[in-house]
């Protein structure tokens, strides 16, 4: 060993010279942040709701808004600084998704459309929409389980 | 005839003289405090190329021809050329040299790249191999990032300790004879892994590895760190700086009075947002070849000993949850008149 020192030691003193996040200030930033993206949500939906579309199309309409508008803030290199602001709370909302599949295709278009663009467009998304399909599947046997006994 | 000191220094007694250097930058780069003494600044992060890999190539390309047109030499003139990146299998290298016709020695040593192409090019030249040869190295912010981290336009936070790649690149021209300073002693570095794993942190993990090849060059040198008007390490950050310092201290050697880190150095980390500072192959590269050298042939610094830091991880080792080991190679840079 270079230093009379074992790992653990080291660690100890790399946690000592580490400094670490700003918790609440970056707690809150994400909130406010995150915030400002659900009131947006919540004004189109109101919106949607006074042009006289039905509830169930109105919140469909604006996940649709949602998705679209963290996309072209994405393309426009806009949400990254943004999140660079915001930390957590432009990753939580749909916008962090849609930014996510955007800016993986974005990177990896110069590897071309198939090899490139298609293959990684997932390549940050990809975990959420497995782990989402599989407890969705696990949740729909569960109520299908409870319907039977408690049918 | 013995030119081993100890067990990793080597000393020169034919002088290996740096005849030439130049350094290429970016725009964040050239916007930082070191901005002027780059000789030059792209003011386009993509170079005119369609992608950011044939970016860090036209960023390498242009650093040898810079170089090679400042010693006032031809291609033919150079014997090797040592040149590695970090980019996997070294593709920023091979394309950018391709057509130049220089033997070529790739060599990896992620960070520390630039003083393992001094020292392989030192001593090549002191063992009459060679009468001129060129290190060089670079690294590009945006063609790390895909590499080892997130697409660029993700919206991710960095932690306080996380480090910003250079885009930068630096070559320096070795020869026997000449003019400039001479590269006297190296010392090569031994692979130091003191279990981080935190690629968040890689000055943490390079730290032990600087700290322990900047002892054994005191030592098999018998020199104080008083010696050198400078101890230059290449990436190590703000917090690596304090680590270091911290770890040498507990071998009696105190070395906060002239020490600089090259990833300190290059960004204002307040205005800049980049954290704990700068890192990569090009970022030791580029602020040794833009700026200590003009400070060494301006006579302001005589003695400097230049340690490139580098963590010898890949995407997939970190992925597999192992540690990141640690390397430094030290090269001490004088002017000895002669």
């Amino acid at each position: 060993m270079a230093f009379k020192m074992t790992n653990k030691d080291y660690d100890k003193l790399v946690k000592k010279a580490s400094p670490n996040s700003k918790l609440l200030l970056d707690t809150s930033l994400a909130f406010v942040t995150g915030g400002s993206i659900c009131v947006i949500g919540q004004l189109l939906l109101n919106l949607y709701l006074k042009l006289n579309i039905d509830k169930e199309t109105a919140s469909n309409l604006t996940s649709v808004s949602m998705i679209f508008i963290g996309a072209f803030l994405t393309a426009l290199n806009v949400y990254g600084d943004i999140a660079r602001f915001g930390g957590a709370g432009t990753l939580v909302p749909i916008t962090g998704f849609a930014n996510s599949v955007v800016s993986s295709a974005m990177e990896f278009k110069s590897e071309g459309f198939i090899m490139g663009l298609g293959t990684k467009i997932f390549i940050i998304a990809g975990p959420v929409v497995v782990y989402a399909v599989i407890s969705g599947v696990v949740c729909g046997i569960l109520k299908y389980i409870m319907l039977i006994f408690g049918g | 005839m013995q030119k081993k000191l100890g067990r990793q220094t080597v000393k020169f007694e034919s002088p290996t003289k740096i005849i030439g250097a130049f350094s290429s930058v970016g725009t964040k780069e050239a916007q930082g405090p070191l901005g002027e003494y780059f000789d030059k600044r792209f003011s386009d992060d993509k170079m005119n190329q369609s992608s950011f890999e044939k970016a860090e190539s036209e960023l390498l390309k242009t650093t040898v021809l810079g170089a090679i047109s400042k010693a006032q030499l031809r291609f033919d003139d150079i014997d090797y050329i040592f040149s590695g990146d970090l980019l996997n299998q070294c593709i920023s290298t091979t394309f950018a040299i391709k057509d130049f016709g220089i033997p070529f020695f790739g060599i990896f040593g992620a960070c520390s790249t630039m003083c393992e192409g001094l020292s392989l090019g030192s001593m090549a030249i002191d063992g009459g191999f060679a009468k001129n040869v060129i290190a060089v190295t670079s690294s590009h912010f945006c063609s790390a990032e895909r590499q080892f981290r997130f697409p660029l336009e993700y919206g991710g936070a960095r932690t306080p300790t996380a480090q910003w790649t250079v885009t930068g690149s630096g070559a320096v021209i070795l020869s026997g004879k000449g003019d400039g300073p001479s590269v006297t002693h190296i010392t090569t570095g031994k692979i130091v892994d003191m279990g981080i794993k935190d690629a968040n942190n890689m000055g943490a993990a390079m730290a032990p590895a600087a700290a322990d090849v900047i002892k054994t060059h005191l030592l098999e040198t018998d020199r104080s760190p008083s010696y050198y008007d400078l101890i230059v390490t290449g990436d190590l950050g703000k917090v690596g700086m304090d680590i270091n310092k911290e770890l040498l201290k507990k071998h009696s050697i105190d070395i906060a009075n002239n020490y600089s880190d090259c990833g300190d150095m290059i960004f204002d980390a307040d205005k800049q947002n980049t954290k704990s500072g700068g890192s990569g192959c090009g970022c030791c590269g580029s602020v040794f070849c833009g700026y200590f050298m003009k400070q060494l042939k301006e006579k302001k610094l005589n003695r400097i000993l230049l340690v490139a830091t580098g963590a010898l991880m890949s995407t997939t080792s970190s992925g597999q949850g192992l540690t990141i080991p640690g390397i430094a190679h030290a090269v001490a840079i004088e002017n000895t008149g002669g």
